[in-house]
């Protein structure tokens, strides 16, 4: 009921309404045809740049694009990553990491995309799992070993050096203690 | 000698396998995990020549070789090869398919009315196909069966002893 009251009572002013409408749209179409002749020299070009770099510039984005493609190796290359990597192949792959997370695709899912093409060699940290356990264990059992030899050398020379201090030849005692005696003569006289 | 002083070479032992398996191996030999899994999917513009898919390619076995002008001398000796391959074969229903990874335009051409190349190559503009097909460098050669299946890959210059091998295991559908 209210609503037909506001519908009826609107109908006077609906006709002045109309007119204001029929305004505002011709006004729009007039900035339409402004966009369309005034800009299209802008336009291309900056759709081209947008092409180019995938959009306007995102702070977000990129860091996103970064932190993905810094765990990605660059397969043309010795030991960079593809965020470091000055290469065309580590450019275009960053392309496409941005574009994958524009669709909305996770770390997790461009990750392994990637693995489904290049294989686990395309991740800088290998996966903590079956054989790769060894690549992040053997360096502690490394360390843990070369301290326990350390240990173990440092006491055999520890033990030699015991060893070897009260090892005095008693031949040769007795013969110091005999040229100290003849040398300052009997003791007591 | 007592077992202590044994341990010193028993020791060794493993890290001389390490050695003689890490220096018998390339490390710029990546393997490819696609090797017996379907070949992904692409759309191609070809040069003078419309567009090509790999959908339209089903049933037939295809050699996919990616290459670029600027390979030299491994694209430039492989060539021969692949137009050779591609005018035995054709009637077989072995279809040759290039694609050059960046490149310029200008240069490609060249490089094609040298070989005088007849099978359809295009270009790869964002690298897209090459990144698909776990490309990391140039010439790189996939074998893809009927069944659309990637066969073999072979990284580097193809010798006419593997590409036989390799045709002739696509064309009877191994």
């Amino acid at each position: 009921m209210r609503s037909q009251q506001a519908a009826w009572a609107g109908s006077p002013t609906g006709a002045s309404g109309y007119r204001g409408g029929r305004r505002a749209i011709l006004a729009l179409a007039w900035a339409l045809v402004w966009i369309g002749l005034v800009i299209p020299g802008v336009a291309p070009a900056a759709s081209g740049s947008a092409k180019a770099d995938a959009g306007p510039w995102n702070p977000e984005l990129e860091e996103h694009v970064r932190e993905i493609a810094s765990g990605l190796r660059c397969v043309v290359c010795q030991n960079l990553s593809v965020a470091d990597s000055p290469s065309d192949l580590a450019k275009e792959m960053r392309n496409l990491v941005r574009e994958l997370v524009q669709q909305g695709k996770s770390r997790e899912e461009i990750q392994a995309y990637f693995v489904s093409r290049y294989g686990e060699f395309v991740l800088l940290s290998p996966p903590k799992r079956g054989f790769n356990l060894l690549v992040w264990g053997l360096p502690f059992v490394a360390i843990l070993a070369g301290a326990w030899g350390v240990y173990l050398v440092a006491r055999r020379w520890t033990l030699r050096r015991e060893e070897a201090e009260p090892a005095v030849d008693p031949v040769y005692a007795e013969r110091v203690r005999r040229d100290l005696q003849e040398r300052e003569g009997p003791v007591g006289s | 000698m007592s077992w202590k002083k044994a341990l010193i070479p028993l020791a060794s032992v493993p890290l001389i396998i390490l050695l003689a398996y890490g220096f018998r191996t390339d490390p710029k030999a990546i393997p490819s995990p696609l090797v017996r899994q379907p070949a992904p999917g692409f759309r191609m513009a070809v040069y003078d020549a419309g567009e090509l898919s790999l959908e339209t390619l089903k049933g037939k076995p295809v050699v996919l070789n990616f290459w670029a002008s600027w390979c030299y001398p491994a694209c430039y000796e492989e060539a021969p090869l692949l137009e050779s391959t591609w005018r035995k074969y054709e009637a077989q229903g072995l279809m040759v398919v290039g694609v050059d990874i960046q490149d310029k335009e200008a240069n490609a051409r060249e490089f094609m009315r040298r070989f005088d190349f007849t099978f359809p190559n295009g270009p790869d503009p964002g690298s897209k196909i090459s990144i698909d097909y776990g490309v990391y460098g140039v010439p790189e050669t996939f074998f893809i069966d009927r069944q659309g299946r990637i066969t073999h890959k072979h990284v580097g210059a193809l010798t006419p002893a593997l590409m036989e091998a390799q045709v002739q295991a696509i064309l009877k559908g191994n």
